[in-house]
């Protein structure tokens, strides 16, 4: 929460020196309220005041990252406890783990498996985010090698599961360039795990055995000097983690320092479609990465899928590209529909032109991505517009036909549309749900 | 270090709905705490899942979702005693043949049907038209009068037809579904004109016409913890609990309907983990009653419900 003027005029030096360039100490504290200038720019202000404005001015929750390169992961700045508040900045990053007791061969095919984890949704390109090594041998030297072996095998960043600081150390010289997140510090190692992120600088996961713990662990380890962290509040079964992701977001938001920082979720379910459901709870409920074991693809792509779709920005419209779809490999003689390419209308179209069997062209119109009726009303769903649509978009050499399905709820446009284009207008049903029995009933090329 | 742990104080909460006659009742709702947070809160009633049943076998739906009720489908009584065996804690019977395009039974050969399924379970129904508003109305009324004293759950009562429907529930003794689309003020406008003819709001269900994982689930789902947040805040015209028609949904999906193939894994995994996920969200987001497909999906739903019940309190 953004300090108020008379919140910061308090702590400054109250001289009305003029240094800052401002006339008065409240001017420029006005101005540092709005964000039009920094607090650098008074140099009487002290220490004690100057770290009380800092963090007060800080974000809630700290931007961490992690990796490297074009595959580094953002994570944090999160700002709301409800995506319809604003929206959720970063999407939460999902991890799949491997485990130091396999064989390097395991290691690298699962990895390899882990890389092909990635899908094409209406031409957005998502895939999961890390690669976990677990140190089940519980030998410093195998981690490293296997560490060694997850690095070499995958672009993503990687996840150094050990509670170990000698096992942790090997795997950084090895890999610490590439800025892997090291996991973790625990109440019995978090010197020693402070230590090796701060010569390594590297991010850290601080896991405490409740709330409380974890609370008291954070504070020593950014004492320490680590600012870059992730927070692990212990529990594992679904219902615990839910609860404490809600707190940790909660306390974070009211400027409880400690916990200004993303958080990680194992997914330890036995059951593995248990597994899943629990792992989207963590999605939907604030976790700033997800670990998962299964790289099968029917086990993540859900998770993608609902991952992408909470993180949707609720204010801005999404749409989809405005180009000819074809469905079901439609023929010169299948009929072409026109929407508008809010993706939300977009799919139900597209949805019930494939549930009718008959197949067909779906144009959706550069409405900017707002739907039919809102659409029509903004001026932005014309005849103009839709005759632009099947003249430019190439859909006269794919058809033999001249006709044009329009949504029913915009029937008024038919007449203007007929004369601006030529093609002759049949007015479709209101809602996409009545495209089957409409097609059967009313179309012939 | 000792953290204050943050509770909210919830001034009101989600009204109790209560399906079905004694001894099979089934309630939903009465929460006084956003889902599954039992620190802050009473969540008296567990979400509830009913399987669908049709009236006439199911044109499109893939092999994989048909398997477990073969032999069945074409006998809607039978399909709901499958069902119940699956371990349904409700019915929902849809009444597609009466769609005009389907084989556009009438209002009376639809309550014959309904009669049929009452008659072979004890689990309390949900009974659902075939989406065509004026004929919903029609069908509706039969079905009401032919259930009379069952405490049924029925719709979808929209806009244009809720008055038939809303006096089908308070002749009969039965709850109503208010459908609407992903509006949260439409479904708060169309609580408050069913109220208005004198349906207790208590006997209000609110449909936001969910969309599936990957298509649309996060606007019902904004507008689910919208209207958790103001039925915890005192507003009662959204203190409905939240019927979401899943099933539908997720096996309308490509992801449900593609088989086997590299990219995307096996296609039961995949479509029964579109079904749970889709449901199990709207479940954190403030759902109540959950219309499933797959008994497999039920199975899972539930599992992951009862261990969200547990008790978490700090």
């Amino acid at each position: 929460m953004a300090l108020t003027g008379l919140e910061i005029f308090k702590q400054l030096p109250k001289t009305n020196c003029k240094d800052c360039g401002h006339p008065t100490c409240l001017a420029f504290a006005m101005a540092l309220a709005s964000g039009k200038a920094s607090l650098d720019n008074c140099p009487h202000v002290s220490d004690a005041a100057r770290e009380a404005l800092d963090s007060a001015s800080a974000p809630p929750i700290a931007l961490v990252k992690i990796g490297a390169g074009e595959r580094q992961v953002e994570l944090g700045n999160e700002t709301v406890l409800f995506r319809h508040d604003k929206r959720f900045e970063h999407p939460a990053a999902i991890a799949v783990s491997v485990c130091d007791s396999q064989s390097n061969d395991e290691i690298a095919a699962k990895v390899g498996q882990i890389n092909k984890l990635v899908f094409d949704r209406v031409g957005q390109i998502h895939n999961v985010n890390m690669v976990a090594v677990g140190n089940c041998s519980g030998d410093a030297a195998r981690f490293a090698e296997a560490v060694k072996v997850a690095a070499d095998n995958t672009g993503f960043p990687l996840i150094l599961m050990s509670e170990d600081p000698a096992a942790v150390e090997k795997a950084l010289e090895a890999v610490a360039a590439k800025k892997p997140l090291v996991c973790g510090a625990n109440a019995a190692n978090c010197e020693a795990m402070a230590g090796l992120a701060k010569k390594f600088e590297v991010p850290l996961v601080v896991k405490g055995s409740d709330l409380n713990e974890l609370a008291s662990l954070v504070e020593k380890v950014t004492a320490a000097g680590c600012k870059q962290l992730i927070l692990d509040s212990g529990a594992r079964a679904a219902g615990g983690v839910l609860t404490d992701q809600t707190q940790i977001r909660r306390q974070a938001l009211k400027k409880f320092r400690p916990f200004g920082y993303p958080t990680i979720t194992f997914v330890e379910n036995e059951d593995p479609v248990q597994a899943v459901v629990d792992a989207g709870v963590y999605i939907a409920k604030y976790a700033g990465i997800v670990v998962v074991s299964s790289a099968d693809p029917a086990d993540v792509l859900p998770l993608i899928t609902l991952r992408l779709n909470v993180y949707t920005d609720p204010q801005k419209p999404i749409a989809v590209e405005s180009k000819i779809y074809e469905i079901l490999n439609p023929g010169v003689d299948a009929p072409v529909y026109v929407t508008t390419n809010f993706s939300l209308t977009y799919f139900c179209v597209a949805g019930d032109v494939e549930s009718s069997r008959v197949p067909g062209y779906v144009l959706p119109v550069d409405t900017d991505g707002i739907s039919v009726l809102t659409g029509w009303a903004a001026g932005k769903f014309t005849p103009e517009k839709i005759t632009e649509m099947l003249n430019n978009s190439g859909i006269a050499d794919k058809v033999s036909h001249r006709k044009v399905i329009i949504p029913g709820g915009v029937a008024v446009l038919s007449g203007k549309l007929q004369e601006l284009s030529g093609w002759e207008v049949l007015v479709g049903p209101r809602e996409s749900a009545g495209i089957p029995s409409f097609v059967k009933q009313r179309w012939s090329a | 270090m000792a953290v204050t742990i943050a509770k909210e104080r919830w001034t009101s909460k989600v009204n109790e709905m209560v399906i079905g006659v004694e001894p099979n009742v089934v309630k939903v709702g009465g929460d006084s705490t956003l889902p599954f947070l039992h620190f802050e809160g009473e969540m008296p009633n567990k979400p509830v899942v009913a399987l669908e049943v049709w009236d006439m076998e199911p044109p499109d739906w893939p092999a994989v979702l048909t398997a477990p009720f073969a032999g069945v489908l074409g006998d809607p009584a039978a399909w709901a005693k499958k069902c119940v065996e699956y371990g349904a804690g409700l019915i929902c019977l849809r009444l597609a043949a009466t769609h005009p395009d389907n084989k556009d039974a009438t209002p009376e050969e639809a309550a014959q049907s309904a009669l049929k399924v009452a008659g072979a379970v004890d689990v309390p129904l949900i009974v659902i038209g075939s989406g065509v508003e004026e004929k919903d109305a029609a069908v509706m009324e039969k079905v009401g009068e032919a259930l009379n004293g069952r405490k049924c759950l029925i719709g979808c009562a929209t806009v244009n037809n809720y008055k038939t429907i809303t006096a089908s529930c308070m002749v009969n003794g039965h709850n109503i579904i208010a459908s609407s689309p992903l509006d949260i003020n439409l479904a708060k406008q169309l609580n408050i004109l069913i109220t208005e003819m004198n349906l207790a709001a208590d006997r209000i269900a609110i449909d936001p016409l969910v969309g599936a994982l990957g298509y649309g689930i996060e606007y019902a789902y904004s507008i689910m913890e919208r209207s958790r947040l103001g039925a915890l805040t005192g507003d009662k015209m959204l203190a409905m609990p939240v019927i979401c028609f899943v099933g539908q949904e997720a096996w309308k999906s490509k992801e449900a309907k593609t088989e086997d193939n590299e990219e995307w894994g096996a296609q039961e995994r995949r479509a029964i983990l579109w079904e749970v996920v889709t449901a199990t969200s709207f479940a954190q987001a403030g759902g109540s009653i959950f219309v499933l497909r797959h008994p497999e999906s039920l199975k899972q739903f539930n599992t992951h419900i009862a261990e969200m019940m547990k008790p978490n309190n700090y």
